[in-house]
């Protein structure tokens, strides 16, 4: 069991106070940029909401599947071309899109699924690896959906209903962006809490004896990518109305490692840290690329390294971590990793 | 497409598919033995395939510098990454693969940005640069040469796996870890000299690679999904399963690219599928009691 | 997905079902033709094995005798090789452990890890998810049983040994098993401890049947009625509880094999 997705030992469900705060902190933080009157602030923030939601869907399928994956960017992507070629055939209502995208995605993921959750660890990784290969390699070979390397251009914005005007500018974009991204990761934070988290851990911390107890773990863990991969669906349908083109680099494999880079950053087990880690990951790597262009690769794998030597269990068990050394000095070792042995991965 | 084309592609295929074996034998021994995933496997190949184009000045001196600098320069790199992985031991296979998953990402770009974006490829001797006519086909006789040296390689890997100390260990590690601790020796230290003959064998299959296929960019990239294909039809820690596997695989990209660019990943992919869905998943924990 | 036995709860706890084959082919677990190997090595070869309700039934063996892999087999937690299991006259040899487990086939670990994350109270309310809307006993009275009341909030990975491995037994014993096998459960047990688990054993209803394997030779002739030697995968003795403990030869076979290592004093 590792100890990126094992996060921290003192795992419970936050309470209800703890998650509304949260909220109320998003929220907050969103109309502090939003009353901003820097647009580009606005368009830049509304562009990363996107990849956020999709390292959302990553931690739910890493940390509460405890399936380690490349391969939600396919879902994405599937959402994205979706929303794209809706858009474009002229269908431009936002619910339809969103819709379309997120049924799409978890048609896609579940497709997946069914091969890669009778596998675990490390071969999952190796596994989602190949999925996100195919999807960047469909993505630039299938120019009648994609278009090519060249990608898709001036995509209509949507419209929030019939007859209202399509959501054009910054401030709108991302006020509407925020609203979406914040809406499906609250959902599930609240799909997954109580009971279904329990069930998960077992699952996830001790397979065997989960399935002794008569527990149906592949058709849970299955359900679990499925809905992961209509989350993804949805961000990609956002990465859509946010940018309003897209190129086979956007769901490529640059993608899906740091959508799971800013997991292993924020944390498997909580999926705010993993959208935080997200929007961490995006500023640190725009400010690089204009200062050293064409070394995005090199930012990301560094951040990795750092990620994974530095901070095991992500941010968010950070103060845990912190919390556990100070109290039980420099000297000590650090928690056995549990139950090493039910979960090898070889 | 000839007939006779298509032969030559097809031994083509074979050559590459036993470069890939010996790239991809070591990444499903140390992955057997050790659970470490390396995703910088296809970063040392392309390493290997860089040095080899660079170092070659068309003649055998640079040639054989060539090899032995990228064979060292790999060994070198699996070193570095089995003292990085070991630092992570006590938190789990999974921290280990992402983490060598960062050092691809860093790699693959350090070698863009030193070697640029072009597809290089390595100046042979004038002697390997000819055709020759073999069995009523004609033949470029580097190719002939690679496919030659392959053979040569993978047979004394064979023989080393399986006629020497050092080779049993191996295998042994890749069958019951307990057991190789029991009979005196760590399997940590049969786990970081898997990665660096692994490293060093990646190093050469790069090099000899590049004289059929070029390197660039997408050659870390490839390699390593390659690999993982073979390593995954080829069944985990299996040695022969990886060799069958790799040639399948060299001669399907080899004629696939050839005859149906656009569908010769989805028919690796296909075949990593159908390979997957008819094998039931290893019992994740050695019941033995 | 449930299968009803067709068993009188009161009814007396049979003697054998060993000399009864008729009975454990209607209502119990029948599993004939097991063979089992990991390579070269054989661990376990067995023609026939059954399990009737009522049984108390232990396998003993020197370490290594195939007898966790039995169990197992028996649990589907792993796929038979070759051989067949019908439980209550159906065929369930492809059927996985999770199946086996609603059917009302329980296991303990003979290493039990339990899920570290959780709370006692929540691994046994795991256990019994399936009965959750009708339980024999609610978590907390399971929890009672095993004398983990006061641990109910504690996590499962913080316990000590033998807490954990009456914690597993907990977890099996919410899931309502009709078959219950115990993977050394006596192992590593304080001596209150094992008065415990024996007690528990003791109060289950007459109807379940309990196989479990052991070497501790206390916790086997306080329970076990019907005593099968397993040494090297096959069937080495098998009878009466009393007549196999008397046994020469397996008290010979633990004796002259350096694996078992912890003695038994029959």
């Amino acid at each position: 069991m590792s100890a990126f997705t094992q996060a921290f030992a003192a795992d419970r469900t936050p309470p209800l106070l703890k998650r509304g705060a949260t909220a109320a902190f998003a929220a907050g933080a969103v109309t502090a940029v939003a009353m901003s009157p820097a647009s580009y602030l606005h368009t830049t923030v509304a562009r990363m909401l996107p990849l956020a939601l999709l390292a959302v869907s990553v931690a739910v399928v890493t940390g509460h599947a405890g399936l380690p994956t490349l391969g939600q960017v396919a879902p994405y992507a599937v959402g994205a071309y979706l929303t794209a070629r809706l858009a474009l055939t002229g269908i431009d209502l936002a619910a339809v899109h969103l819709l379309t995208a997120a049924i799409g995605g978890a048609v896609v993921a579940g497709l997946i699924g069914t091969v890669l959750v009778r596998y675990r660890g490390t071969v999952f990784l190796m596994l989602s690896l190949a999925v996100a290969e195919v999807t960047a390699i469909t993505a630039g070979q299938w120019r009648a959906v994609s278009g090519g390397t060249d990608g898709l251009a001036g995509i209509p914005a949507p419209r929030l209903l019939p007859g209202l005007p399509p959501l054009h500018g910054d401030r709108t974009v991302l006020l509407y962006a925020a609203t979406i991204a914040v809406a499906a990761t609250f959902v599930a934070v609240w799909l997954l809490r109580g009971d279904r988290r329990m069930l998960l851990t077992a699952a996830r911390t001790n397979e065997d004896r989960a399935r002794a107890s008569g527990h149906l773990v592949y058709a849970n863990l299955w359900m679990v990518h499925t809905a992961a991969g209509g989350l993804a669906g949805i961000a990609g349908a956002l990465l859509i109305h946010t940018h309003r083109w897209i190129t086979p680099a956007d769901v490529g494999f640059g993608v899906a490692a740091l959508a799971l880079l800013a997991v292993v950053i924020g944390g498997a087990r909580s999926l705010i840290g993993a959208a935080v880690g997200a929007v961490i990951v995006l500023i640190v790597r725009d400010i690089v690329a204009v200062e050293v262009p064409g070394h995005a690769p090199l930012l990301l794998g560094t951040l990795f390294v750092i990620g994974v030597y530095l901070l095991p269990g992500g941010l968010t068990a950070l103060p845990t971590r912190l919390r556990r050394q100070l109290s039980a000095g420099p000297h000590s070792a650090p928690p056995a990793p549990a139950n090493a042995s039910v979960r090898r991965t070889s | 497409m000839h007939v006779d084309t298509l032969a030559v592609t097809v031994v083509d295929g074979v050559a590459y598919g036993l470069l890939l074996a010996i790239a991809a034998a070591g990444l499903t021994v140390a992955f057997g033995a050790g659970g470490v995933l390396n995703l910088a496997h296809g970063v040392l190949i392309a390493a290997g395939g860089y040095i080899a184009a660079t170092t070659t000045a068309g003649t055998w001196a640079s040639l054989v510098a060539a090899t032995v600098l990228a064979t060292v320069a790999g060994a070198a790199g699996g070193g570095a990454l089995a003292a990085a992985t070991a630092a992570l031991r006590g938190r789990g296979h999974l921290d280990q693969a992402l983490l060598t998953f960062g050092i691809a990402l860093i790699g693959g770009n350090l070698l863009t940005t030193i070697f640029g974006s072009d597809v290089l490829r390595p100046r042979m001797p004038a002697a390997l640069e000819g055709t020759v006519m073999v069995a009523g086909y004609r033949y470029p006789v580097d190719r002939l040469a690679v496919l030659a040296v392959a053979v040569l390689v993978a047979a004394v890997g064979y023989v080393v796996l399986h006629r020497s100390r050092a080779g049993r260990l191996i295998r042994a590690t890749v069958d019951d870890r307990a057991m190789v601790a029991g009979i005196g020796v760590n399997p940590r230290t049969v786990d970081a000299a898997v990665l660096v003959t692994s490293g060093a064998l990646a190093g050469l299959a790069g090099a000899l690679a590049t004289p059929i296929l070029g390197v660039g960019p997408g050659t870390a990239d490839t390699t390593l999904l390659l690999s993982l294909i073979i390593v995954v039809c080829g069944g985990l820690g299996s040695v022969p399963g990886a060799v069958t596997a790799a040639i399948g695989v060299g001669v399907v990209q080899t004629v696939g690219v050839v005859t149906v660019p656009t569908a010769a990943p989805y028919l690796l992919i296909a075949a990593m599928t159908v390979t997957l869905v008819a094998r039931r998943p290893t019992v994740p924990n050695g019941a033995a009691s | 997905m449930r299968i009803v036995h067709p068993v009188e709860p009161d009814q007396p706890p049979s003697p054998r079902s060993g000399r009864d084959p008729d009975h454990a082919h209607g209502n119990g677990l029948v599993a004939s033709g097991l063979r089992h190997a990991y390579g070269p090595l054989t661990v376990l070869d067995l023609d026939t094995f059954t399990i009737a309700p009522g049984d108390r039934h232990a396998v003993i063996g020197p370490n290594g005798a195939g007898k966790s892999t039995l169990l197992g087999v028996l649990a589907g937690t792993i796929r038979a090789q070759t051989g067949q299991l019908t439980y209550n006259g159906h065929t369930v040899t492809r059927h996985g452990a999770e199946w086996r487990a609603r059917a009302g086939i329980g296991r303990t670990f003979q290493h039990p890890t339990l899920w570290p994350d959780l709370t006692c109270l929540d691994c046994v309310r795991i256990g019994g998810w399936h009965h959750r809307r009708n339980p024999d006993r609610t978590p907390m009275e399971t929890l009672h049983l095993v004398g983990l009341a006061d641990h109910a909030h504690q996590h499962a990975g913080s316990l000590s040994h033998g807490h954990r491995r009456m914690l597993d037994l907990a977890v099996a014993i919410a899931g309502q098993p009709r078959i219950l096998l115990l993977d050394e459960p006596a192992a590593g047990l304080t001596d209150t401890e094992t008065g415990r688990l024996i007690d528990v054993i003791h109060r289950m209803p007459s109807w379940i049947a309990v196989v479990l394997v052991e070497h501790h030779m206390d916790v086997v002739a306080a329970v076990a009625d019907w005593i099968t030697v397993l040494h090297h995968g096959r069937r080495h003795t098998a009878g009466p509880a009393d007549t196999v403990r008397a046994d020469p030869r397996v008290a010979a076979l633990y004796l002259g094999t350096n694996g078992g290592g912890h003695a038994a004093h029959p």
